[in-house]
């Protein structure tokens, strides 16, 4: 079977500093990866190499066969989408945001399509007009999930997004995303969460930026 | 132009002045006098300097030095404009483009309706007005635009990570840069004649030139102004943002 991305000796250098070295990964379409490891170790940063956040510095990633960097990148990205630790909103409502990634692929915004979205993560259409800064923590990372999986990528790399939120926010988060792995979404998750190791299928350990077997 | 004698002499009873804010400096311990004395020597010397000069330019009222006159005009306020922008790759070239282009669309709509005439006496000053004014506008988007791609670089990357282009993910800051840049100009338009008397319309009056025609002399350098720091902004602003991203279309610091 072709991995969906692989990477052969991904190393990532800022000057003198290795952040990762030696990295040989395959990561199969439709699987769930969870990405373990203290701080420090490197997970964060291997994920914004896949999202082409930054550029690695020596070996290989390719996607569906060929090297990232030939694919263009904002298709790419919306292609493999990352959602970041703490995300913040942008603009001033919960509609600007779920819009958003309808303004980037320069479609109309399919209200009917949103609103579904939105009742997928406990949260009622309401919620469209009201301001970003009267969010809950909770609230505001559901609405930041939904902006990257409302069109759904090939691969969602979702860093510790869970972090910080109470279990029934993190149930339906963890619902969220196995619901859309089941729909054929990769996954690659990094998390602290004892829960979320538990239930994970393929975890892969990282330390020191490498991966440990 | 008969009110107009400042002597030597008078100059120099007037540097009593200067010895005001000396002595206020020194008696409040404010550490300026070496600061003031320098700035004042300088003031004479390039003041004198650049008096001759023009005096010279315009006496030989040559096309090709009437150029060359606004060249280092243009030059000096790219160069100074670029000190705003430091970090940025390719500033000065960024800004020397923006600030030619503003003065020359400027300077042609006002030369083509006949408005000022191709002559040093009217070509360099205004050049110096609108150079010095795109000058200042285009340094306040740098320092716009600098902090707010530091300030807002969580959502910049955030905007990227959900596929928008580098243009999309920067819409807010370039928007606002460019706001920026042309608010001293906005501003000024809207208090003139009220607050201040500008340069050009005390300097008329000063010379004794009839209040009305000085007037609309400071209206048209009021819309003159208005155009300038808008086409320096936007050049410059649509220029710089994209130095702040690679060609993999990723966010780069400077």
């Amino acid at each position: 079977m072709n991995a969906l991305i692989e990477l052969k000796n991904v190393g990532y250098q800022v000057k003198d500093k290795t952040i990762l070295s030696n990295i040989n990964l395959k990561i199969n379409a439709g699987t769930k990866t969870t990405f373990v490891g203290p701080s420090g170790a490197g997970k964060s940063t291997l994920a914004r190499l896949i999202a082409r956040m930054i550029s690695y510095t020596s070996g290989s990633i390719t996607y569906k066969g060929k090297e990232i960097t030939d694919y263009e990148p904002t298709l790419y990205r919306r292609k493999v989408s990352y959602c970041f630790q703490q995300p913040t909103l942008f603009g001033n409502t919960v509609r600007d945001n779920l819009n958003f990634p309808f303004v980037v692929r320069k479609e109309k915004p399919d209200q009917e399509r949103i609103i579904q979205a939105l009742k997928s993560v406990n949260l009622s259409a309401n919620f469209l007009d009201m301001g970003v800064t009267e969010l809950s923590g909770g609230e505001r990372q559901r609405v930041a999930m939904l902006r990257n999986i409302i069109f759904h990528p090939d691969i969602l790399i979702i860093d510790e997004v869970s972090a910080g939120l109470d279990a029934d926010n993190k149930k339906i988060i963890n619902h969220l995303i196995n619901g859309i792995n089941k729909k054929g979404v990769t996954i690659l998750q990094i998390t602290h969460d004892e829960s979320e190791i538990n239930n994970a299928q393929n975890i892969i350990k990282m330390d020191s930026g490498k991966l440990v077997q | 132009m008969n009110n107009l004698q400042v002597s030597n002499y008078t100059l120099l009873l007037s540097f009593v002045l200067v010895v005001v804010a000396l002595l206020i400096g020194y008696k409040e311990k404010l550490g300026i006098d070496k600061d003031i004395i320098i700035s004042v020597a300088r003031a004479i010397v390039q003041l004198f300097i650049v008096g001759y000069i023009l005096k010279f330019i315009i006496r030989s009222n040559n096309y090709l030095l009437t150029l060359a006159m606004i060249l280092v005009i243009l030059f000096n306020a790219a160069w100074n404009a670029k000190k705003r922008g430091a970090g940025i790759p390719n500033i000065f070239w960024i800004s020397f483009t923006a600030i030619t282009a503003s003065t020359a669309l400027t300077l042609g709509v006002l030369v083509l309706t006949h408005s000022v005439k191709f002559i040093p006496q009217q070509m360099i000053p205004i050049t110096g007005m609108i150079a010095g004014n795109t000058m200042v506008a285009i340094g306040l988007c740098y320092r716009s635009m600098k902090k707010s791609f530091h300030d807002q670089q969580q959502q910049v990357l955030e905007k990227l990570a959900l596929g928008a282009n580098y243009k999309l993910a920067s819409m807010d800051i370039l928007r606002s840069s460019i706001k920026t840049g042309m608010s001293p100009s906005i501003d000024s338009a809207k208090t003139v004649g009220i607050v201040n008397l500008p340069g050009m319309m005390a300097g008329l009056i000063f010379a004794g030139v009839d209040p009305v025609q000085a007037i609309r002399y400071q209206i048209m350098v009021t819309f003159m102004l208005l155009s300038a720091t808008s086409i320096g902004s936007v050049i410059a602003c649509y220029w710089a943002y994209r130095r702040f991203f690679n060609d993999q279309e990723q966010l780069e610091l400077h």
